[in-house]
């Protein structure tokens, strides 16, 4: 059956569009603009078919493609997504509209260069969610880094350079043993395939070292606390459109990782050491919540909120683990889970408007310093409503989405242990405080100085991009169960499989998950 | 010795090096100084002569010739075909350079070939005096080029340096060789393989044979701690010339480690695996380490080639079919990434000036920026960032090693090619972050230099996305 490669049309066509940009120089800037911004509406709109060509009833791969790559390495062109990559796809086309838009006028030095940068970077991205095969995952997974690196390092803050090469090696650091794990694999294996993957038997020892590499892979890219000091250096230097990229999607990429390749491939080893992933989850909700109290700069708070918030997304994965040990009852295992892939979209959102906001009052003023603000409201109204709705969105209030996540998270939580529960339900204070608190320092109060008293409101452009975004967080705060609902299925079969155990024969006496049940023989007619 | 004309046959591309360079050094001779550049037309031309006819004898069944002194089988067709061709991109690099310091003489050009000859004699050897003959023939070319600015003390002074220590290495691999013959009683692979076979490995002469030749082939390559010529000669050879020492003869060399190791030594590999070990690991972290503190942007690429070299002798050590063919294909798409590299430098010279620091490359993204996308390509590449070929080639060493079961030797190659992505990225920096200075004239290149950097630079790309029909090629040499 002839079906068409819808995923390579979305990998390929943001590239395509990235090189025609690119192609277009900057003779005229505003051709660069307007050819990136028509090829990311396209990626988006072609995008929607995913959304409603995807049949949620499975947890098979759909839109699978299989093409030979490096035939005398098994290494396959192989696409395909289920209901846990699919909505980071979404996702990440509908931030690239964003992203050029928020650069429109903002962008003056070469601006076809940044343009096609984020461009290419989002065809690389889409094929992180999308690939299935290790090799080509690997590729699309270190190839972001070099658009990122450039952009950071082109349109930058001052202290740029350092900020980018941190960012460069600290990733480039934690996938390389991600490498040589996947090539162990592959000789477990036999073949490059994640789902291959998925299904190897893998001893107690061979799992921990596993696992322990993904670790640093995508606990880096998370981050999680203790690797998280590359994030506000490359948040606060980075443009605008760099840091919504950032905490949009690239975090989401190492939480993606855990769901694809961690829990999946060593689920007895993630089980062994959930307690470590849940012990840095709660730490970075609490301890980095504190942290984000002390801020000064407000792409750095919103980059320590980032941190805070990603860490209840790993904790609402691990926590799979501690509900299968204490009860028997899966459902909150699927439902922590959920919340975690709830809460990675709602602060993709949330986040990407935070940075526009902050966006907004850089292009005007030139600080990001808390202390130059106060007042905001006063001069620009409209602005002050959205600014003031993100942040509450952003400290969890329902209605919001920033609150379904969490909300899902704190009750699989309760399941597994109650004193955990409590320290993560601390974020619903911290974060109202340290947002809300940046929020009267910054919107409120009397006007601070003559730049606040000179500020204009939001121009079109800008207001469209934050009222879309408003939207897009209501919606999905208010009814998130279509959402949940194309998840449904691949989560609850993500959760069988890495609740069971998967060790060999010799070893089954160390299982703590469930043991797989004996295969029933199969009578040939 | 009854001789046959056509033993000839399989040497043809050698003899059209050979003829070329015979006709440079007579044209050089007669011809006006304005039409120097009729030497650089013609030896482009030899030079592509020789690339077809290796295409047009290459393939097919393997042919042992001169008494089986000379071998034509596919290992050798590939290597001279990307010798020729790596070759053929040095020369056209290096015109605007020598033009613009009246140095576009016939001496050049010479020499040029004969190490060019050098190098596809080394890799066509059956025995081990075809092969010392063919090294010499390259290193004595190359020790003069290295002098070639005979007004520039620190050329002379690098030439010295390689020439005592080129020696010194020649000196090693030719006493191991003698070593080997006497214990085995011939100088020629195959009858020298049948030998240990018969005899075992019991013998301390082959042994110890085997360590001196280990030691030339460490000289050749510049691997640690064999490496104190590399940095020195890089820096103080003159631009074009170090573009056409750092490139083909890495394809040379590793030809020169096959023959040597296992065409003739291939039942020693349990004795030489651990000494290639000791070297590789050395290699990457001397290599990768040091270059970090360079400033001299030529004296970097010298220690990052040093790391390259640690890579290389992982496919080699492993041992199998899959490790030669990625030890091959590294080897190779290196050399591209080499030639990338320097051809940047050259380009960013100028008439009384030549780009040596790493800040010279500063703002080149606003100087030209399509050459600086193709440098920023070289440099990912050899960092081993997806999607360049130098991942790849990584990726194919690392699995190589992998299969043997040495995953902790993946793991310490991975640990320094982190180190190593630091200095890559910094020149990466200066490309993209920095202003260009004041006084930096716009870039001239004529078009043929453009188009080749362009072919260089994408060439990276279009192997690192389609790495499978090189890859191919490759394996299909080894059987693998």
């Amino acid at each position: 059956m002839y079906q068409f490669p819808l995923l390579t049309l979305l990998i390929w066509l943001p590239i395509v569009g990235g090189i025609a940009v690119l192609a277009s120089g900057d003779r005229s800037a505003s051709t660069s603009k307007w050819t990136a911004l028509g090829f990311a509406v396209l990626t988006f709109v072609s995008s929607l078919w995913l959304w409603f060509g995807f049949d949620p009833g499975t947890a098979e791969m759909q839109f699978a493609e299989r093409v030979a790559w490096i035939p005398t390495f098994d290494v396959y062109y192989a696409l395909g997504v289920d209901g846990i990559s699919m909505p980071l796809i979404i996702l990440t086309t509908f931030i690239t509209i964003f992203v050029v838009i928020a650069g429109w006028e903002v962008i003056s030095y070469k601006p076809s260069q940044y343009m096609a940068a984020f461009l290419i970077m989002e065809g690389v991205m889409i094929g992180v969610f999308s690939a299935l095969d290790a090799v080509l995952f690997y590729v699309f997974w270190e190839a972001m880094l070099i658009p990122m690196f450039i952009i950071i390092g082109v349109w930058g803050g001052p202290n740029r350079v350092y900020a980018t090469i941190k960012f460069f090696i600290y990733t480039f650091f934690g996938s390389v043993f991600m490498l040589v794990a996947l090539i162990y694999m592959y000789f477990q294996a036999d073949s490059f395939s994640i789902l291959d993957f998925h299904g190897l038997e893998l001893g107690m020892t061979a799992q921990t070292l596993i696992f322990i590499a993904f670790l640093l892979a995508f606990a880096v890219k998370v981050p999680m606390f203790p690797v998280h000091t590359w994030l506000p250096d490359a948040h606060v230097e980075a443009p605008t459109g760099g840091s919504v990229v950032l905490a949009a999607i690239m975090l989401k990429i190492g939480g993606y990782g855990f769901l694809r390749f961690s829990m999946p491939i060593a689920p007895d080893a993630s089980a062994a050491l959930a307690w470590l992933i849940i012990a840095m989850s709660l730490i970075a909700v609490v301890y980095i919540g504190f942290v984000a109290l002390a801020q000064r700069d407000m792409k750095k708070l919103i980059a320590y909120s980032s941190i805070a918030h990603m860490g209840f997304v790993t904790l609402g994965f691990f926590i799979v683990f501690a509900i299968v040990q204490n009860s028997t009852a899966g459902a909150g295992a699927v439902m922590g889970v959920e919340g975690g892939m709830v809460q990675m979209i709602s602060h993709g959102f949330i986040s990407g408007a935070l940075f526009l906001c902050v966006g907004v009052l850089y292009d005007r003023v030139h600080s990001r310093e808390i202390a130059d603000y106060g007042g905001v409201v006063n001069t620009m109204p409209w602005f002050g409503a959205f600014f003031v709705y993100f942040a509450m969105a952003n400290s969890g209030l329902p209605g919001t989405s920033g609150f379904v996540g969490e909300f899902m998270v704190i009750l699989a939580t309760f399941r597994a242990n109650f004193w955990w529960a409590l320290l993560a339900a601390t974020t619903l204070i911290l974060a109202a405080a340290y947002t809300l608190w940046m929020i009267k320092r910054v919107v409120f109060g009397p006007v601070a100085n003559d730049k606040v008293a000179a500020l204009t409101d939001l121009n079109r452009r800008e207001a469209l991009n934050l009222g879309v975004l408003a939207a897009a967080v209501l919606a999905l705060g208010l009814w998130p169960a279509p959402l949940l609902e194309v998840m449904h299925t691949s989560v609850e079969h993500l959760v069988a499989q890495v609740t069971t155990c998967k060790l060999p024969a010799d070893e089954i006496g160390a299982c703590v998950l469930a043991r797989p049940e004996p295969l029933a023989t199969v009578v040939q007619p | 010795m009854h001789f046959d004309a056509a033993n000839l046959l399989p040497i043809l591309p050698e003899i059209a090096v050979l003829l070329t360079a015979a006709i440079v050094l007579v044209v050089d001779l007669y011809i006006a100084e304005r039409h120097r550049e009729v030497i650089h037309g013609l030896t482009l031309i030899g030079l592509v002569a020789a690339v077809a006819l290796t295409g047009a004898v290459g393939g097919g069944a393997t042919e042992l010739v001169f008494d089986g002194n000379v071998v034509r089988d596919s290992l050798a067709d590939l290597l001279k075909g990307a010798i020729l061709v790596v070759s053929l991109l040095v020369f056209i690099y290096a015109r605007p350079w020598l033009r613009d310091r009246d140095m576009l003489v016939g001496e050049f050009y010479m020499l040029g070939l004969f190490a060019v000859l050098g190098m596809l004699v080394m890799v066509a050897a059956n025995s081990f005096i075809t092969v010392y003959l063919g090294l010499e023939l390259l290193a004595l070319s190359l020790y003069a080029l290295v002098a070639f600015d005979r007004d520039s003390s620190r050329g002379a002074e690098a030439a010295m340096k390689y020439f005592v220590l080129g020696a010194l290495g020649s000196g090693m691999l030719l006493y191991g060789i003698s070593m080997v013959y006497g214990a085995t009683g011939s100088v020629e692979f195959g009858a020298v393989a049948e030998a240990l076979a018969s005899q075992g490995m019991e013998n301390k002469v082959l042994v110890f044979g085997l360590v001196f030749m280990v030691i030339g082939i460490g000289f050749k390559f510049g691997a640690v701690p064999f490496h104190m010529w590399v940095p020195d000669v890089y820096e103080g050879a003159p631009t074009p010339v170090v573009l056409l020492l750092g490139s083909a003869p890495k394809i040379a060399a590793f030809g020169l480690a096959i023959r040597l190791l296992v065409d003739g030594l291939g039942s020693l590999h349990a004795d030489w695996q651990g000494m290639l070990l000791i070297l590789a690991v050395l290699s990457m972290g001397i290599g990768n380490l040091v270059a970090i503190a360079q400033r001299n942007i030529k004296r970097m690429l010298a220690y990052s080639t040093i790391s390259h070299v640690g890579f290389i002798f992982l496919g080699l050590l492993a041992g199998t079919e899959q490790g030669y063919a990625a030890a091959m294909f590294y080897t190779i798409t290196y050399a591209v990434m080499a030639t990338g590299a320097f051809g940047i430098l050259i380009i960013l010279s100028r008439k009384g000036f030549d780009a040596e620091r790493i800040e010279d490359l500063k703002g080149l993204n606003e100087r030209d920026s399509w050459y600086a996308a193709m440098m920023a390509l070289v440099m990912f590449s050899m960092a081993g960032v997806p999607p360049l070929v130098g991942f790849m080639a990584k990726l194919l060493v690392l699995e190589a090693v992998v299969r043997i079961g040495f995953v902790w030797l993946a793991v310490v190659a991975v640990i320094f090619s982190i180190i190593g992505a630091f200095y890559y990225l910094r020149v990466v920096r200066y490309i993209y972050f920095d202003k260009p200075e004041e006084d930096a004239p716009a870039l001239v290149s004529s078009g043929g230099v453009r188009v080749a950097m362009s072919l260089n630079g994408l060439a990276l790309l279009a192997l690192g996305i389609f790495p499978a029909s090189l890859l191919a090629v490759c394996q299909a040499v080894f059987g693998a």
